[in-house]
């Protein structure tokens, strides 16, 4: 990870807040209005009143009679989020509202406060449409929104394979797991940075600890494996403690506010990752798994190229055709340092030389230079 | 070795000791009458510079030097102060590709000559997107940019771009000279880009514009940075002096003076590669100097070793600066006895090298010394027998060690704004 910064997502997630859609949990004048629109969520069904309801502020009066906890949301068709209610318990009532402007919606329940939830599509009427965008725009931000919440589902079980390993006192299989357990997380890396609180806690590197916080994370337990070779107490409320943390994140990532551009200079600011962190040995110091943190951070920069790429190469079709040149030269590389190319078993990267350094370095920055011309190309 | 006084000596220097014009800065002392001087001075003999075609007033005003002409600026022209030279390597396999970025250059560094930003400049773009220039040199005045590029050996390589017919026979590898240390990471490249500017400013930006643009298709493979000229090519102004505190360059080629630039500079037609008609070759050496060591030397040991005082830099008994040295005073192992081109059949080079200081060396020596930069017509008959003479016996390289070296050969220059850098070479 890097010092704190404010990244394009949270950038873009703060000015679409303001621009697009005011939401707000509660408000005390919206109790028992006439135009509200009544959500009956049930463990199987998620029923309104009406589908289709005048722009502005919109009420919704939900009732929870299902038997699990849920949660409400208004979504954009693109499954950004307009306004959510989240622990809506069994049998009890919750309001929500939003300003919300003309166009098309979906309102979800998620019983259970998991998955994409039982979608009901409504319309808002009237003038003041919000921005629309292409229908293509909307796919590829719906997919890559699947992506990341997919990443984060599945990194939850293999970083528990770790921490059981860590809290056995297993050194080797803890070992064994540990850069499995960071895949998902270092594809989807600007997202997850995005939720400020998240990135410290869980990927922190001892030189980024201020005075008076305590290290947590995967590192704190990579230095204790490789270094100290030692798996104690603490290490093992450590690993608690990791489980936890991205426990949120997988629950918080798919609500993150994500558009066209973000993917695009989300992808930019993997490669970034890879020049500042990975190409120098930095980011796993003491277990020189870089290579695997390398693959994942191009993987996930490569699945937004991918996912745009409708948009980009209607736009910039010379762009497009380099990235995918660049991208394929980068992983050809890459694969130089792996026996088969199913694996994540890479080459140690203290076993890699100056000059193969070099050449990472040369191939990285061909890349990240047309990729940071994407957001552009999506934009035009 | 170190150039200081290389090509310095040069053979056909006689006039200079008695009507040579006194420098400007003696000129400013002499108050009024003096200034009206140093007016006329600035005015006429301090630098019309050749640079294409044209004579262009190389004053210190941060004008522009034209960039096109029939020679590369950057050259003849006025040494700059300040340096941000980079050797690259040739990632792409694709001869169309490394010919459009040529192009690119080309376009940007016309642009960057002229003060102006490069692509559609730094801010007022798309806010999502990084800007086509990084900025930093807004409001900077063009401070004599030049761009010079050259093309290496290696680009000549059987298999790489078919270049291998027409690689001229001075673009060769450069001899293992005696007391070399070579590192590889700062030596060879496919191809050099020199920029030169009064502001180093500029001059970084320069390289660091031109590398952004080539990303993917070159990488850089080593660069340095320089300051304080060594060596100038207007022997009107004060001779500049290298780290060991000695003048450099005192009989250098003078940009003014196209005989000698012909005879030992420019490439000609009849010298074999046509392309090459018109250009040049240079030599880019990292000579580490051992400062501190230097710095304990007695001052009378220090002079025998060049063979000229240190005030003054006259010759071993001689009075003044330029009086003609007689080689059979100074010590045989004498640096610029050795230099001299008496010793190495006339062989003369055209010498813009600057000083450079790297902070220290992690032992807490001062990572110092000179980056030398000399162009020739011939390396075979210019740096190389040269450096084998002061390799093989100057008493300076008791401290001093060639750490870096590379060889390109410059192409004549951009003609106007349909050209670009190597048209001659790759059409």
């Amino acid at each position: 990870m890097r010092a704190v910064r404010l990244s394009v997502v949270t950038a873009a997630a703060t000015a679409a807040a303001l621009t697009a859609v005011t939401g707000c949990a509660e408000k005390s004048d919206a109790k028992g209005s006439a135009g509200a629109v009544q959500v009956t969520a049930k463990d199987d069904a998620c029923e309104v009143s009406k589908k289709e309801f005048p722009a502005g502020h919109v009420q919704l009066d939900i009732e929870n009679k299902g038997s699990k906890v849920t949660e409400v949301y208004i979504l954009f068709p693109d499954d950004r989020i307009v306004s959510e209610r989240e622990n809506i318990g069994p049998g009890t009532k919750q309001k929500l509202t939003a300003e919300v402007k003309a166009g098309d919606y979906e309102i979800a329940c998620k019983p259970g406060m998991k998955g994409d939830g039982i979608r009901q599509k409504v319309t808002v009427t009237g003038a003041g449409k919000a921005a629309k965008r292409s229908p293509e725009m909307d796919a590829a931000v719906a997919a890559y929104r699947k992506y990341v919440q997919t990443q984060a589902d599945e990194t939850l079980p293999k970083a528990q394979v770790f921490a059981d390993a860590v809290k056995a006192g297993d050194i080797e299989a803890a070992k064994k797991a540990y850069a499995d357990s960071r895949i998902g997380w270092e594809r989807t890396e600007p997202v997850a940075e995005s939720f400020g609180d998240i990135d410290p806690k869980v990927d922190l590197r001892e030189d980024g600890v201020e005075k008076g916080q305590k290290w947590t994370g995967w590192h704190t337990l990579e230095k204790a494996l490789w270094q100290d070779k030692k798996l104690g107490a603490e290490e093992k409320a450590l690993a608690d403690t990791l489980i936890k943390d991205l426990t949120v994140w997988q629950k918080k990532v798919g609500t993150a506010e994500i558009s066209p551009t973000s993917v695009a200079n989300g992808a930019k600011e993997l490669l970034d990752e890879v020049a500042t962190g990975k190409v120098t040995g930095e980011e796993e110091r003491y277990s020189h798994t870089d290579l695997v943190d390398f693959k994942a951070n191009v993987e996930g920069a490569q699945m937004s190229h991918e996912l745009l790429k409708p948009v980009a190469s209607k736009n910039d079709p010379k762009l497009v055709a380099e990235l995918d040149k660049q991208f394929a030269a980068l992983n050809t590389l890459l694969d130089k340092y792996r026996k088969d190319t199913s694996s994540y078993e890479f080459t140690s990267y203290d076993k890699v030389g100056k000059a193969e350094r070099k050449e990472l370095s040369d191939a990285v920055n061909a890349l990240a230079e047309p990729l940071s011309k994407l957001a552009a190309a999506v934009t035009k | 070795m170190s150039e200081e006084t290389q090509v310095a000596e040069e053979t056909q220097v006689t006039a200079e000791t008695g009507g040579r014009a006194p420098s400007r800065r003696s000129l400013l002392g002499w108050g009024g009458a003096g200034l009206a001087l140093g007016a006329a001075a600035a005015g006429g003999a301090v630098a019309a510079v050749r640079t294409g075609d044209q004579a262009v007033p190389a004053a210190d005003s941060g004008a522009a030097i034209p960039f096109h002409g029939t020679h590369q600026a950057g050259i003849a022209s006025a040494v700059q102060d300040r340096l941000h030279f980079a050797a690259f390597d040739v990632k792409t396999k694709d001869r169309a590709e490394l010919v459009q970025l040529l192009k690119d250059w080309t376009r940007a560094a016309e642009r960057m000559a002229a003060g102006h930003a490069v692509g559609e400049g730094a801010f007022g773009g798309l806010e999502e997107a990084p800007p086509d220039d990084t900025g930093e040199a807004l409001g900077l005045k063009p401070s004599r940019l030049t761009l010079t590029i050259g093309f290496g050996p290696s680009l000549f390589a059987k298999g790489r771009f078919g270049l291998e017919g027409k690689r001229p026979g001075a673009l060769l590898e450069l001899p293992a000279f005696p007391g070399d240390n070579l590192d590889p990471a700062r030596s060879g490249g496919d191809l050099c880009v020199q920029a030169c500017a009064d502001d180093p400013q500029v001059a970084v930006h320069a390289i660091r514009n031109l590398a952004r643009i080539g990303f993917g298709k070159v990488a850089v493979r080593w660069s340095q940075l320089g300051f304080g000229k060594t060596s100038s090519t207007t022997p009107e102004a004060q001779t500049p002096r290298n780290m060991m505190g000695f003048k450099d360059g005192t009989r250098n080629i003078a940009g003014t003076d196209n005989a000698a630039l012909d005879r030992h500079v420019w490439v000609a037609s009849k010298d074999g590669a046509g392309w090459l008609a018109g250009g040049s070759y240079l030599v880019a050496r990292r000579i580490r100097m051992n400062i501190e060591t230097w710095d304990r030397t007695p001052l009378k040991e220090q002079e025998d070793i060049f063979g000229r005082d240190k005030g003054e830099g006259a010759p071993v008994g001689k009075a003044k600066e330029r009086d003609e040295p007689f080689l059979k005073a100074m010590l045989p192992t004498a640096h610029v006895r050795l230099a001299h081109p008496d010793t190495n059949d006339g062989a003369k080079l055209l010498r813009r090298g600057y000083s450079f200081t790297d902070g220290t060396d992690g032992l807490g020596r001062l990572d110092a010394g000179l980056f030398f930069l000399a162009y020739q017509r011939d390396v075979r008959t210019g740096f190389i027998p040269v450096q084998n003479s002061l390799a093989r016996a100057d008493v300076l390289n008791e401290y001093i060690q060639h750490v870096g070296s590379a060889l390109f050969a410059v192409p004549p220059g951009v003609r106007d704004k349909d050209d670009w850098w190597g048209r001659a070479l790759f059409s």
